[in-house]
């Protein structure tokens, strides 16, 4: 028994290409989180060193992994609509 | 600990209450179908269902077991806010779009959406209600650690007033209620803690964080070379010394009253510094600082011993700003509290020494997980670390009652910009948590019986009214959290078991029934479990959560959205294996070990976080039975 979605989803002719979008960002995102956590891991003094304002690199890097992904899904955004509406207005 | 109970805050809280009930039974006059109970009928707006994701996401454990991790442990605490954080990139670059459009109601729809299996359905609502009820345990926890300081009443009490309450707007309104009392907590949660923390930077940081804060005796001591403890005050005696971990305690009688004390020797210097305490007698009843609890003797902790600004030593520092609030901790000198036990006769004696840490250990990872050789860290540290880390960042987009909130917005367009309404909204307030819990931490607020009411207890030292507001969004938290999870297990016993994989013959208005009664029986079932955990971190507990999440749903997630030689009996085998070897893990870990009452180090597997081994175990059991079955995969259905 196969069942459609809850709401009606129209066709998407951009969604290839939104997905492909979506994997490149996920992996870099995955790389910079990687960073912190090989870190940590191998380097943990490190975590300790003075990067930004005084802050050390623990701080500044925690603060980043967290302002990045908000930043990237904003851009994420941005080009996944601008894709929608050129691609499915043809 | 004892607490003062607030007129004010029992008004407050009933106020919170009462217009969260009355939210449900608004919403539930419209919840007649099944796509209205389990999907709010798919029309809610992507703003309000952003802030939602924040209300459902940001539960007991981000808001009490974070901060309260955070202020025992330091930078450490701090972790799990990134894991949580990161997890919602998988979920938004990877998941929410194609999984908008696979599903219908659940999270089992969307994973057979192109088999229909009995396997599936089957591996899947199971793994659906495991997640579910591993994820509601310190949700219920958190509830009754709330209840005890806001209206005097035991922790069992608040984890079944909350299993009422959301029993009772679960099995009458569904998902559109859940929907609008999670999108009004989360902002009310968002808000209040942007509050906080301006209490907390404009307070600045002091010697002496509270006025009556209490004053730690300290005298000095000589040890002589057979190690007998003599004290220099002859106003104390010394009663018996006990050494444990190579530790030294000492028991000191004062004016009548006992004393335990913890001997710190720096070369030819001994001091002796006072504890907390407390006493289990072997018939069950419990001392706190050698007094029944009712006598209040067991006073809140938590101070700086030494603030530095600019290289200069100073009592207190006035308003602060953001980042230089945390490089002033980071210079300065913090005085832990931390745990040690040991048996004095046939009492058993747990302690709390002044664990006098540098302000730049609490800034960075270390003190709870060790990672560098320095602090003695072994490979089983480091693979704990990667663990949790691994399953926080895998573990958000496998969460069924996240998921399905997929289901409530009209579009894929609207699943994506909710998600990101979402994440800007929760990375927010998580990076609030630092301040939360280090404001925690120096501000002699803690109860050294509950790490989860850090945060309520700071807001309490700025202001009685401060407090019951933040308790009571703390509490429509658990509530609003509870309810998700209830409507997600309840889809998954109902939806996917009942009706999916039985088959049984039922009208639209007997499947809403079976969600309502299925959603009681899991109520119920969270209440006893919430009782039977009371006493653990909750953030701990949805890390674990999470790594069943990760284990068990997302290799089936992402196999079956980027790899199309994914065969069903694949993606029910890798959840079978997900949950097995996750659950075996942590049944086998050295923190159960403790909850069993056995030595920890005794543990055979000396692991906390299973995701390391289960995730990877996972993955590879899909891509083998995949390979093994690729026959069956040419009668699939593709759709696009």
């Amino acid at each position: 028994m196969l069942h459609e979605p809850a709401a009606r989803i129209e066709t998407d002719k951009a969604a290839s290409k939104k997905a492909k979008l979506g994997v490149k960002m996920f992996l870099f995102y995955t790389l910079v989180y990687a960073g912190f956590v090989f870190i940590g891991l191998t380097r943990p003094e490190w975590m300790g060193l003075e990067a930004i304002g005084g802050l050390n690199l623990a701080i500044v890097y925690g603060f980043g992994l967290i302002v990045l992904a908000i930043i990237m899904g904003f851009i994420y955004n941005y080009f996944c609509t601008r894709m929608e509406d050129e691609m499915n207005k043809q | 600990m004892i607490y003062e109970v607030s007129n004010l805050a029992i008004i407050i809280f009933l106020f919170i209450v009462g217009l969260v009930l009355g939210l449900s039974f608004y919403f539930a006059r419209k919840t007649k179908s099944a796509s209205n109970y389990y999907a709010a009928g798919g029309n809610i707006h992507w703003a309000v269902n952003g802030i939602a994701f924040a209300g459902d996401y940001l539960s007991a454990a981000s808001f009490l077991g974070i901060c309260g991790m955070i202020a025992y442990s330091g930078y450490d605490g701090f972790l799990y806010s990134i894991g949580y954080l990161a997890g919602w990139v998988v979920a938004l670059f990877l998941v929410a779009e194609p999984l908008k459009k696979l599903g219908k109601y659940t999270f089992t729809d969307a994973l057979d959406s192109r088999f229909n299996s009995k396997h599936i359905k089957l591996a899947a609502s199971i793994s659906t209600l495991i997640v579910s009820l591993f994820y509601l345990i310190p949700q219920m926890v958190g509830a009754g650690d709330l209840i005890v300081p806001l209206l005097g009443l035991p922790h069992w009490i608040g984890v079944v007033l909350v299993g009422s309450i959301v029993i009772l707007i679960v099995a009458t309104a569904g998902m559109t209620s859940t929907t609008y009392v999670q999108f009004i907590k989360g902002a009310l949660l968002v808000v209040f803690s942007t509050i906080l923390t301006f209490y907390i930077l404009n307070n600045g940081l002091s010697l002496t964080p509270q006025e009556n804060y209490h004053q730690f005796l300290q005298t000095d001591a000589t040890v002589t070379d057979d190690g007998t403890v003599q004290v220099a005050d002859l106003a104390y005696s010394v009663k018996k010394t006990m050494v444990v971990d190579n530790m030294v305690f000492v028991q000191l009688e004062k004016g009548g009253e006992l004393y335990w004390f913890n001997l710190n020797k720096d070369g030819e210097n001994a001091v002796l510094d006072e504890m907390l305490y407390m006493t289990m007698l072997p018939d069950g009843s419990i001392l706190y600082n050698g007094a029944p609890k009712s006598e209040g003797k067991f006073y809140q902790v938590g101070h700086l011993s030494k603030i530095i600004v600019d290289g200069q030593e100073v009592s207190e520092t006035g308003p602060l700003g953001p980042f230089e609030f945390l490089k002033t901790i980071e210079d300065s000198e913090v005085v832990r509290f931390s745990k040690m036990s040991f048996t004095d006769g046939a009492d058993k004696v747990t302690v709390w020494y002044q664990n006098v840490t540098k302000g730049e250990d609490v800034m960075k990872p270390g003190l709870l997980y060790k990672l560098s050789n320095a602090a003695g860290a072994t490979n089983w540290d480091r693979l704990n670390f990667v663990s949790l880390m691994l399953a926080l960042f895998l573990g958000t987009s496998a969460l069924p009652h996240i998921l399905i909130r997929y289901y409530t917005v009209p579009s894929a367009r609207a699943a994506r910009k909710s998600t990101i309404v979402g994440i800007s909204a929760i990375g927010f307030f998580y990076i609030l948590t630092l301040y939360m819990g280090l404001g925690a931490m120096v501000n002699g607020v803690l109860d050294m019986e509950s790490s989860n009411m850090s945060a309520p207890l700071l807001a309490k030292a700025f202001g009685i009214g401060l407090f019951s507001i933040i308790s009571a969004i703390a509490f429509a938290t658990v509530l609003g959290t509870v309810s998700g999870l209830i409507v997600a297990s309840s889809g998954a016993i109902a939806h996917d078991f009942i009706d999916k994989y039985l088959q049984l013959e039922m009208t639209d208005k007997k499947k809403v029934m079976a969600g309502k009664i299925s959603a009681i029986c899991v109520g119920i079932f969270a209440v006893i479990l919430g009782i039977l955990f009371k006493g653990m971190n909750v953030s701990f507990l949805v890390g674990l959560a999470f790594a069943v999440a990760a284990s068990a749903n997302l290799p089936a997630i992402l196999f079956l959205l980027f790899w199309e030689k994914t065969t069903a009996k694949g993606i029910a085998w890798s959840i079978v294996m997900g949950i097995v070897t996750s659950i075996g893990i942590i049944l086998f870990s050295p923190t159960m070990w403790d909850k069993y009452g056995l030595v920890p180090s005794d543990a055979p597997i000396p692991l906390d976080n299973p995701g390391i081994i289960s995730i990877p175990l996972a993955v590879l059991t899909l891509v083998v039975v995949s390979l093994m079955t690729q026959k069956e995969n040419s009668t699939k259905t593709i759709k696009n």
